[in-house]
C-alpha cells in the first residue's frame, strides 16, 4: 500500500487528525512529566559534584537542559517546515512553521530564565556573557524576529514566504554566530559553561533529564497542534468545510 | 553582464549625488552617536580607549542599518524595481550592483571618517589604521546581509524598526571580530591577522550568497 503524504498536506484533512492527536500528546506529556519530576526529586542524589558540591538547586537541570535542547530542536523543525513550504508550496507547512515558533520562543525564554536562577547560586551571577548564554539569547532574538516579521505583513502568502526565508537565513547564520561568540579571540578560546558530557552523568539524573526532555517534546507537539488548529480555522474561515464544521457544531 | 552591473551602479550613484543630504545624514548620524559616548561614559582616556572600538563598531552597525531602508524603497515606490525583476538579466547581479552603490555611499564614508572618531577615543595610530582596515572589510558585509532584511521588509508599515529586529542579531559575528581586531591591536606584539582572515572569509561567503538570498526575498515581496 502506498501512502499519499500529500493527502495530509491539506489543512482540511489534517485538522481532524490533529484534533485526535492532541489528547494523546497531552496524556503522554503529563505521564512523562510525572515520571521525570518524581525521579528528579526523589530518586537522585541531593548533592552533585565532588569537592565543592552543588546542593538541591542543581535540580534546575531537569527543566533547564530539556528546554535548552527543545529550543534548538524546535528552531530546526521550524526551518524544516519553512523550507518544505518554500519548495513544495504547501500551505500546511507554513502553518506548521508558524505554529511551532511561539513554543520554541517560550522554551528559549525558559532556558534563559532557569539558567539565570541556576547561575546565581553556582556561579554567583544571574548573567554572564558566556558563549552558550549569549547564543541562546541570539536564538531568542531569531524567534522574535520570525514572529515579528510574520505578524507585520498583512498578506498571508507573502508573510509565510518572507518569514520562511528569514528563518532559513537565520539557521545558516546560527553556527557562525555561535562560533563567533564562543571564540571572540581567534588566538585563544575559553568558556564558563562546562563541556557537556552525557556519558559521565549519573544514571538517575540522566534518566529523569531525558524523561523530562521527552515530556517537553510531547508538550511541544500538543501545543503546536492546538495552535495549528486555530491557525487553520482562521485562515480557512471562508472555505466550505469550515462552514460545515460550524453548522455541525451548532446543531450538536 | 558586467555592463548591467556598471549601469545600475552609476545610476544609483548619480541619483544619490543629486540628493547629497541622504549620504551626509548617515555620516553625521555615525559621528554624533560616537560623540555621545564620551559625554555619557566620562572622558577619562583609559576608559575611552577600552570602549572605543566597540562603540565605533556599534555606531557603524546602526548607521548602515538606518541607511538600509532606502536601499530598495525609492525604486519600489516608483515601480523601477518591478521592471528590474522583469529584465532578462540575473536579479542577483542587479542586487549586487545596488548593494555596492549603497556601500560606496554609506560604508565607505564611515571608513574614511574613522580616524577622526578614533582620535576622539584617544586610540593609537596603529589602532586607528587597524580600525580603518577592519571597517573596510566589515562594512560591505553589513550592506550585503542588510540587503536581505531590506528586501524582506519592503513597503511594510514600521519597516525600519522591524528591520533592526531582523538584521542586528545577524550582525553579531562582524561586530565581534571587527571590534576584536581593534581591541587586540592595542596590545603590543598581538596578532590581528586571524581577525582579518575571518572577516575576509565572511565577506567572500556573503558576496556569494547574500545577493541570491536578497533577490529571492525581493521576488517574495513583489509577488
Amino acid at each position: 500500500m502506498t501512502l499519499n503524504w500529500f493527502k495530509f498536506a491539506s489543512p482540511a484533512s489534517f485538522y481532524p487528525i490533529a484534533g485526535r492527536l492532541i489528547p494523546v500528546f497531552w496524556i503522554l506529556t503529563l505521564l512523562l512529566l510525572a515520571i521525570g519530576l518524581y525521579w528528579g526529586f526523589f530518586e537522585t542524589a541531593s548533592k552533585l559534584g565532588g569537592s565543592n558540591p552543588q546542593k538541591e538547586y542543581y535540580r534546575i537541570i531537569f527543566i533547564h537542559v530539556p528546554s535548552a535542547w527543545m529550543s534548538m530542536w524546535l528552531y530546526i523543525v521550524l526551518v524544516g517546515w519553512a523550507a518544505i513550504g518554500l519548495v513544495f508550496n504547501t500551505r500546511l507547512s507554513f502553518m506548521m512553521a508558524n505554529a511551532v515558533a511561539p513554543t520554541g520562543a517560550i522554551f528559549t525564554f525558559l532556558a534563559l530564565w532557569t539558567g539565570a536562577f541556576w547561575g546565581r547560586p553556582s556561579w554567583g551571577t544571574y548573567w554572564d556573557w558566556d558563549p552558550r548564554l549569549t547564543s541562546e539569547l541570539v536564538l531568542f532574538f531569531l524567534y522574535i524576529g520570525y514572529i515579528a516579521l510574520h505578524s507585520a505583513i498583512d498578506d498571508t502568502r507573502r508573510a509565510d514566504r518572507a518569514s520562511a526565508l528569514l528563518a532559513i537565513v537565520g539557521l545558516i547564520m546560527v553556527p557562525v554566530i555561535f562560533w563567533s561568540i564562543n571564540c571572540p579571540d581567534p588566538n585563544q578560546c575559553a568558556a564558563l559553561h562546562q563541556r557537556s558530557n552525557l556519558t559521565r552523568i549519573d544514571g538517575n539524573i540522566l534518566f529523569s533529564m531525558l524523561t523530562m526532555t521527552l515530556a517537553f517534546w510531547m508538550y511541544g507537539f500538543a501545543a503546536t497542534f492546538m495552535r495549528l488548529r486555530s491557525i487553520i480555522l482562521t485562515r480557512e474561515a471562508e472555505n466550505t468545510w469550515v462552514q460545515e464544521l460550524l453548522n455541525a457544531r451548532r446543531q450538536a | 553582464m558586467l555592463r548591467v552591473f556598471w549601469c545600475i551602479l552609476s545610476r544609483d550613484l548619480t541619483l544619490a549625488m543629486r540628493r547629497r543630504t541622504d549620504v551626509l545624514t548617515t555620516l553625521f548620524f555615525f559621528v554624533i552617536v560616537v560623540s555621545l559616548f564620551p559625554l555619557g561614559v566620562g572622558t577619562e582616556s583609559k576608559a575611552l580607549q577600552i570602549i572605543g572600538p566597540g562603540v565605533v563598531w556599534v555606531a557603524a552597525l546602526l548607521a548602515s542599518m538606518l541607511a538600509l531602508e532606502r536601499l530598495f524603497a525609492a525604486d519600489y515606490e516608483d515601480g523601477t524595481l518591478e521592471q528590474m525583476l522583469l529584465t532578462a538579466q540575473p536579479l542577483s547581479l542587479l542586487v549586487l550592483a545596488k548593494v555596492t552603490a549603497h556601500w560606496i555611499l554609506t560604508g565607505l564614508p564611515l571608513v574614511l571618517i574613522a580616524p577622526l572618531v578614533g582620535m576622539q577615543f584617544q586610540l593609537t595610530d596603529n589602532a586607528i589604521i587597524i580600525m580603518m582596515l577592519a571597517l573596510l572589510v566589515g562594512t560591505p558585509i553589513l550592506s550585503l546581509i542588510g540587503a536581505i532584511g531590506a528586501a524582506l521588509t519592503l513597503g511594510l508599515r514600521g519597516g525600519g524598526i522591524l528591520l533592526s529586529l531582523l538584521i542586528l542579531p545577524l550582525y553579531i559575528p562582524i561586530l565581534v571580530y571587527g571590534s576584536g581586531a581593534v581591541e587586540v591591536s592595542r596590545i603590543a606584539l598581538a596578532d590581528t591577522q586571524p581577525y582579518f582572515a575571518l572577516l575576509g572569509a565572511f565577506l567572500l561567503v556573503a558576496l556569494i550568497f547574500a545577493p541570491v538570498a536578497s533577490s529571492a526575498a525581493l521576488k517574495i515581496s513583489l509577488e
